[in-house]
C-alpha cells in the first residue's frame, strides 16, 4: 500500500508543478501586459520585412573577408576559454572530488567557487568584467573562461565520484601514491566525459562568444551589432549566415571527435 | 606471529550502531579464510579494515606485526603492497587494456614519480604476461577491460593483487557477479593461489556451498559480530540459522545440498 502512496503522491507533485507552471505564465502575460493574439499575428509581418530587407546582397559580399577574419577570432577566443576553462576546471575537480580530495576543506571550497561561476550568467560576467577590463577581447576571454570553469568543475566532481570511485578504491589498496591513483586511474576513467564535455562547451561558447562580442565591442558579434545599428540588413544578414555555417562546421567536427575518442 | 591478528575492532559510521562491534580473530600463515554472513553483516567493513581503506573507530589490526591502525601514511602504502584485494565488481579501470590494469599492482613499489607516469620495467611486463597466462588469459592481454566477461575480468583482478606479491590476499565476493562457471574457475584459481604459493586467503562470501568447500576455516559474522568461528565441518545447519537470521530460509532454498 505504501508504494502505491507514494505513486499516487508523485503524480500529485507533477500535476502541482503543472498547474504552477500555467498559473506563473498567466500572471506574466497580465504583468507585462503582453497580448497574446497580438503577438501572433505579428509573426507573418517579421517573416515578411525579413525577406524583403535581411539577406545579403552582392555589395555586402565585398565585406566577407572581413566578416570571416571576425567569425575567426570569435573562434579563437571561443575554443581557447573553453579548453584553457576545462584543464584547470579538471584540476579543481580532483581537489574537490569526495573520492579524491586531500582534505573535506577542498570539497566544500570547490563546491562553492563552481557554483558561483556557474550560476552567473556569461552576459552578467561581461558585463561585471567590463570595468575592471573595459572593451577588449580578454573580457569576453574570461566571461567565457568562468562560465566553463564552473560548469565543468560540478561536472567532472559528479563524474570522479559516480564513475571511478571503484578503481581509486582498488588502487589505494595495491599502496599506489595519491598522484599514482589520479594519472593511472582517474583520468583515463574520467577521459570520456571530459572531452565530451569540452566539446559541448565548445559548441556552446561559440554562440555564447558572438553575444558576448556585441558587450565587449569585440569579434563578429560587434560587427553584426555595427551593421544592424547603420541599418545595413544585407552585411548584418551575411554575418548570421557566415556565423551559421560556423556553428554548424564545428558541430560536425566535435561530433566526429567525439566518434573517435568516445568509440 | 600470525599474518593477521584483529582485536577488539569496532567502527562505527556516525550513527549510534556500529557495522563492526567488538570482532577479534587471528589467522595464521597458509589459512584459507571465508567470511560469511547476511547483508549488512559488516563484512565489507571488516574487510577494508585490514588495509586501512576504511579506518577503525577502536580496537587494532595488525598484519605480519605492523598495527595498521597506527601506521604512518607512507607506511600504509608499504604495508598495503603485500596485501592483495579483489573485489565483487573488480575495480578495473575499463578504459585500459589487460595488461595495464595487471601492472598497476606494481604502483605501490614504485616512486610517485614513476607511478604517476605509469613507468613499468621489463621485467615487470614479463612477469605480468607470465601471470595472466597462467590465469589463462593470454589471448586478451591488450584488449580493453571493459570487453571481458565478468570471469575474465575477475581473474584480471586476481593477477593485479598477485603482481604485488602478496602475503595476504583479501577477497569481497568475488564471485557474488558471476555464473557458477566463472565462479568455479575463480575460487579454482584462489585456491590454487592458496596452497601453491602459500597466500593466505580471506574470502568474504556469500555462497554457503562455496565457502564450505573451499575454506578451511569459517568465521561467521551478523550484525558486527562474531557468531561463529571455526572449520566447516562444524557449521550445522543451526549454526546457519543463527549466522543468518532471518535471511537463512531464503539461503537453503537457494542452495539445495544444505539440507543433505
Ligand atoms: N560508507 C558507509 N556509510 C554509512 N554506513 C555504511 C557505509 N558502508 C556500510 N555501512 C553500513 O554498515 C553496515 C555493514 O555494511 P557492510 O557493507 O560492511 O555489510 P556487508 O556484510 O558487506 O553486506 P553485503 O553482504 O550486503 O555486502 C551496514 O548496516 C551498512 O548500512
Ligand atoms: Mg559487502
Amino acid at each position: 500500500m505504501r508504494s502505491i502512496d507514494f505513486l499516487m503522491r508523485q503524480r500529485l507533485v507533477v500535476g502541482l508543478v503543472c498547474l504552477g507552471i500555467l498559473i506563473a505564465s498567466y500572471a506574466a502575460v497580465v504583468v507585462t501586459d503582453y497580448d497574446v493574439v497580438k503577438g501572433f499575428q505579428s509573426i507573418p509581418k517579421a517573416v515578411k520585412w525579413s525577406s524583403e530587407n535581411f539577406y545579403p546582397d552582392e555589395k555586402s559580399l565585398k565585406r566577407l573577408p572581413k566578416i570571416i577574419a571576425k567569425m575567426q577570432e570569435t573562434l579563437v577566443t571561443a575554443v581557447t576559454a573553453t579548453t584553457c576553462a576545462a584543464f584547470v576546471g579538471f584540476l579543481v575537480a580532483i581537489l574537490g572530488a569526495n573520492a579524491t580530495r586531500p582534505h573535506w576543506v577542498f570539497s566544500i571550497v570547490s563546491r562553492a567557487i563552481a557554483s558561483l561561476f556557474r550560476n552567473v550568467d556569461v552576459s552578467a560576467w561581461s558585463l561585471i568584467l567590463l570595468f575592471s577590463f573595459g572593451q577588449s577581447m580578454f573580457t569576453g576571454y574570461l566571461a567565457l573562461f568562468f562560465v566553463t570553469f564552473g560548469f565543468m568543475v560540478r561536472m567532472l566532481m559528479e563524474t570522479i565520484d559516480l564513475s571511478s570511485a571503484d578503481t581509486i578504491e582498488a588502487l589505494r589498496a595495491t599502496g599506489a601514491s595519491p598522484s599514482a591513483v589520479i594519472t593511472q586511474s582517474v583520468i583515463p576513467t574520467c577521459m570520456p566525459q571530459f572531452v565530451s564535455w569540452t566539446l559541448f562547451m565548445i559548441e556552446t561558447n561559440i554562440r555564447s562568444a558572438t553575444l558576448v562580442g556585441i558587450l565587449t565591442g569585440t569579434g563578429i558579434g560587434n560587427l553584426f551589432d555595427i551593421y544592424y545599428k547603420s541599418l545595413n540588413y544585407h552585411a548584418a544578414s551575411l554575418v548570421i549566415v557566415v556565423i551559421v555555417i560556423a556553428v554548424l562546421l564545428i558541430e560536425s567536427v566535435s561530433n566526429a571527435i567525439r566518434r573517435v575518442v568516445l568509440q | 606471529m600470525p599474518v593477521l591478528h584483529v582485536e577488539n575492532v569496532r567502527k562505527s559510521y556516525g550513527g549510534s550502531s556500529f557495522a563492526l562491534d567488538g570482532v577479534s580473530f587471528s589467522i595464521e600463515k597458509g589459512e584459507f579464510v571465508a567470511i560469511i554472513g547476511p547483508s549488512g553483516a559488516g563484512k565489507s567493513t571488516l574487510l577494508r579494515c585490514i588495509n586501512r581503506l576504511i579506518a577503525v573507530t577502536s580496537g587494532t589490526v595488525s598484519v605480519d606485526g605492523t598495527d595498521v591502525t597506527k601506521v604512518s601514511n607512507s607506511g600504509l602504502r608499504i604495508l598495503r603492497r603485500t596485501v592483495g584485494m579483489i573485489f565483487q565488481h573488480y575495480n578495473l579501470v575499463n578504459r585500459l587494456t589487460v595488461i595495464e590494469n595487471v601492472l598497476h599492482g606494481r604502483l605501490g613499489y614504485k616512486s610517485s614519480l614513476s607511478g604517476t607516469f605509469g613507468l613499468f620495467s621489463h621485467a615487470e611486463k614479463i612477469r605480468a604476461y607470465e601471470l595472466l597466462q597462467a590465469v589463462g588469459l593470454s589471448e586478451q592481454i591488450y584488449q580493453r577491460c571493459g570487453q571481458l566477461s565478468g570471469g575474465q575480468k575477475q581473474r584480471v583482478g586476481i593477477a593485479r593483487a598477485l603482481i604485488q606479491d602478496p602475503t595476504l590476499m583479501l577477497c569481497d565476493e568475488p564471485i557474488a557477479s558471476l555464473d557458477p562457471n566463472a565462479a568455479k574457475i575463480v575460487m579454482d584459481n584462489l585456491r590454487d593461489i592458496n596452497q601453491r604459493l602459500g597466500i593466505t586467503v580471506v574470502a568474504n562470501l556469500h555462497q554457503v556451498h562455496a565457502a564450505r568447500e573451499y575454506a578451511h576455516r569459517i568465521i561467521g559474522v551478523n550484525a558486527g559480530k562474531v557468531v561463529f568461528d571455526g572449520p566447516p565441518s562444524l557449521l550445522t545447519l543451526e549454526i546457519i540459522q543463527q549466522i543468518y537470521g532471518s535471511e537463512a530460509q531464503d539461503l537453503m532454498l537457494a542452495d539445495g545440498e544444505l539440507h543433505a
